[in-house]
């Protein structure tokens, strides 16, 4: 069997060998080490964890909150891209750097700082808590953090889609009659979907798997704010180790699922896109125009 | 519907893009706005579609002021010279993009939008792509779909910006028909920009020509070519030999040639304007310019060839069809006599170059015509 058609162009065994051990070293022996020190339990052993409330309130609060802090990311994200993208402001450059600040900082910090901001006593918390809202060591806590480490994923995905429409899809939308909205929603939306999920996976993934700044802000509280990293720590802390890689396991499989979901979504919004069969074999009718 | 513009004026920061362009177009038209880039034909196109606001004059619909009618009020068909094609959608929701997004009463039923579109593909030409997403389609048939989406809104008036300049010779040539052709069955009110005047000369009724954001004349295809206001025009419909002269009296003289007489008694400089293919070999006692071959090009239909004037060895060029019976003088090195068949003669030496230096004035035009 060939694997690819013959080219002028060399490297393609070297770079593929490559690739395949460094994927291996990097990333596939270690997850397939938790799925090995995972099966030292039964299955029985294995469901009666996972069945336990405190594991699944930890896993459904990081996936829930993931899900939520990246939804709510997809949205003020592409606006602030949009904005980016299409105006002109004093300190524009300051933001535009400020956007890549929780890709730099130590996630603690920015937890230290979110707690401090949102506590009982911080800066914001003091006018929220007379009015019932508490955001600190709650699950709405951790979603606040969880919007401060995904933001740039979507932004800095949607912003170089967003730079390349044409404004004259616009325009031609506008001289058929589209309203600005249904211009929006029909013509701006569906070419911004595909770039539009990849920066919600990447925020909904690192949601799913972030550690430090969360743990400031969540309180960490079992069965209300503790989140499945936490849980995975504290298993280890008590040798506990086949526990803890069972939870990771069940991470593991839940994102996967999920990321699974959202590139079949992203194909289907990319239907549109020649595929190298419809390159091949151009379509003639109504004369060779 | 006809169109009005009275004293439009746009301004980019300093810089001057119109300046009291004034202009009617009657209800059926097929009019060209031509110019070089930065002649502000575009920014004409657009201010009409009223996708841009001009800093002062007004734009009539059928009479009626459209300042205060928005883009998506004005029912314009808009095509781009990119196609501006919705990519995620298919050809026959593209065409019916106009028509689904209409609220209430206004909307036709889906049965109804859809047999639309598809009378409209088969307008274009392209029955049967309905279910194919502009990628799988050919430069020039994307065009006819974004045509056949600004028909589907039964528009006014259609303004089309360069809209074959992203394609091939021989399919913007297919195409350029094909809109004459268009045009006829519809009888839309039609404007196009284009920087070809080829494409201008051939299909439009009468052609703008746009320089440094005025108009520099307007009128039918044979005014523009035959009586062009400036040497600018001269210029800009096609190539164009130059030739300083001497004039004196009723006559022009080059080097020791005298040539042809027109009426009235001048002296001074001046340059004639003659274009390759007004220049014709003539028999040695006819009135002309002694000269020799340089070299010759067959290209294709045309015979093309650089003679050199004998008196003062100004290289000028000859154009003619190649089954021409002067064809057999064209020959390197040959001596021969040539004759000015039609040409405009203006006072100064040469076209100035700024832009703020006063327009040539023209002295005479002759047009000699062979019994």
């Amino acid at each position: 069997m060939r694997l690819k058609p013959k080219s002028a162009l060399p490297g393609f065994h070297l770079a593929l060998g490559y690739t395949l051990i460094y994927l291996s070293l990097i990333v596939l022996i270690p997850l397939a080490g938790v799925f090995l020190k995972t099966a030292e339990l039964g299955w029985q052993e294995i469901i009666d964890i996972l069945r336990s409330e405190r594991v699944l309130s930890a896993l459904s609060l990081s996936f829930g909150t993931a899900l939520i802090a990246a939804a709510l990311n997809a949205f003020f994200g592409t606006l602030v891209a949009w904005v980016f993208v299409r105006y002109d402001f004093p300190g524009k450059r300051l933001f535009d750097a400020m956007i890549d600040l929780p890709f730099a900082l130590p996630t603690a910090v920015a937890g230290i700082a979110l707690t401090a901001l949102y506590a009982g006593n911080g800066w914001v918390g003091q006018w929220l808590e007379p009015l019932g809202i508490k955001i600190a060591f709650t699950p709405v806590g951790i979603i606040i953090a969880l919007l401060f480490i995904g933001l740039p994923f979507v932004v800095r995905t949607v912003e170089p889609v967003m730079r390349d429409l044409e404004k004259e899809l616009e325009e031609a939308a506008a001289s058929l009659g589209a309203s600005r909205w249904q211009t929006i929603r029909l013509v701006l939306l569906p070419s911004l979907l595909p770039s539009l999920l990849t920066g919600f996976a990447l925020a909904f993934a690192r949601g799913v798997g972030e550690y430090g700044s969360v743990i400031f802000i969540a309180g960490n509280l079992p069965y209300v704010s503790e989140i499945a990293p936490l849980l995975i720590v504290i298993r280890l802390e008590e040798f506990d180790y086949a526990g803890a890689t069972t939870v990771a396991a069940a991470m593991l499989v839940l994102a996967f699922v999920m990321l699974l979901v959202i590139n079949g979504l992203q194909a289907w919004s990319n239907r549109h896109k020649v595929r190298h069969q419809a390159l091949a074999q151009p379509i003639q009718a109504g004369g060779a125009l | 519907m006809n169109i009005t513009l009275k004293n439009i004026n746009k301004q980019f920061g300093q810089f001057h893009a119109l300046s009291s362009i004034d202009l009617h177009v009657e209800s059926g038209e097929l009019i060209a706005l031509l110019g070089p880039s930065g002649s502000g034909k575009t920014t004409l196109l657009r201010i009409i579609a009223g996708l841009e606001f001009a800093n002062g004059g007004a734009v009539y619909f059928g009479g009626e002021d459209v300042a205060a009618t928005p883009l998506r009020k004005r029912q314009i068909g808009f095509v781009f010279q990119h196609y501006a094609l919705f990519k995620h959608m298919t050809v026959r929701d593209n065409v019916s993009f106009g028509l689904r997004i209409r609220k209430g009463d206004a909307r036709p039923s889906k049965s109804d939008i859809r047999q639309r579109a598809d009378e409209l593909l088969e307008l274009v030409q392209l029955s049967g792509l309905g279910d194919r997403y502009p990628h799988q389609l050919s430069g020039g048939q994307r065009q006819r779909v974004a045509l056949a989406r600004a028909l589907a809104i039964e528009p006014k008036v259609l303004l089309l910006d360069e809209p074959f300049g992203a394609l091939d010779a021989k399919v913007r040539k297919e195409l350029r028909h094909w809109l004459r052709e268009l045009h006829q069955k519809t009888g839309v009110t039609t404007l196009f920009v284009t920087h070809d005047q080829e494409e201008a000369l051939e299909l439009a009724d009468r052609v703008v020509i746009m320089s440094g954001g005025k108009i520099a004349q307007i009128g039918s295809v044979d005014e523009v070519y035959e009586q062009p206001a400036s040497p600018m025009v001269f210029d800009f419909l096609g190539s164009t030999n130059r030739i300083p002269v001497e004039r004196h009296g009723n006559h022009l003289v080059i080097g020791t040639d005298k040539i042809a007489i027109y009426e009235g008694d001048h002296t001074g400089h001046g340059t004639v304007y003659v274009r390759p293919g007004d220049l014709r070999v003539a028999s040695p006692d006819d009135v002309g310019l002694d000269a020799i071959v340089r070299n010759v090009q067959r290209t294709g239909p045309i015979v093309r060839a650089t003679v050199a004037i004998n008196s003062t060895g100004q290289l000028v060029y000859v154009e003619m069809p190649h089954l021409h019976h002067d064809v057999q003088h064209l020959l390197p090195q040959q001596s021969l006599r040539l004759r000015l068949m039609q040409y405009s003669v203006y006072d100064a030496e040469n076209t100035p170059d700024g832009e703020d230096a006063p327009e040539p004035v023209l002295i005479g035009r002759e047009r000699l015509r062979l019994a």
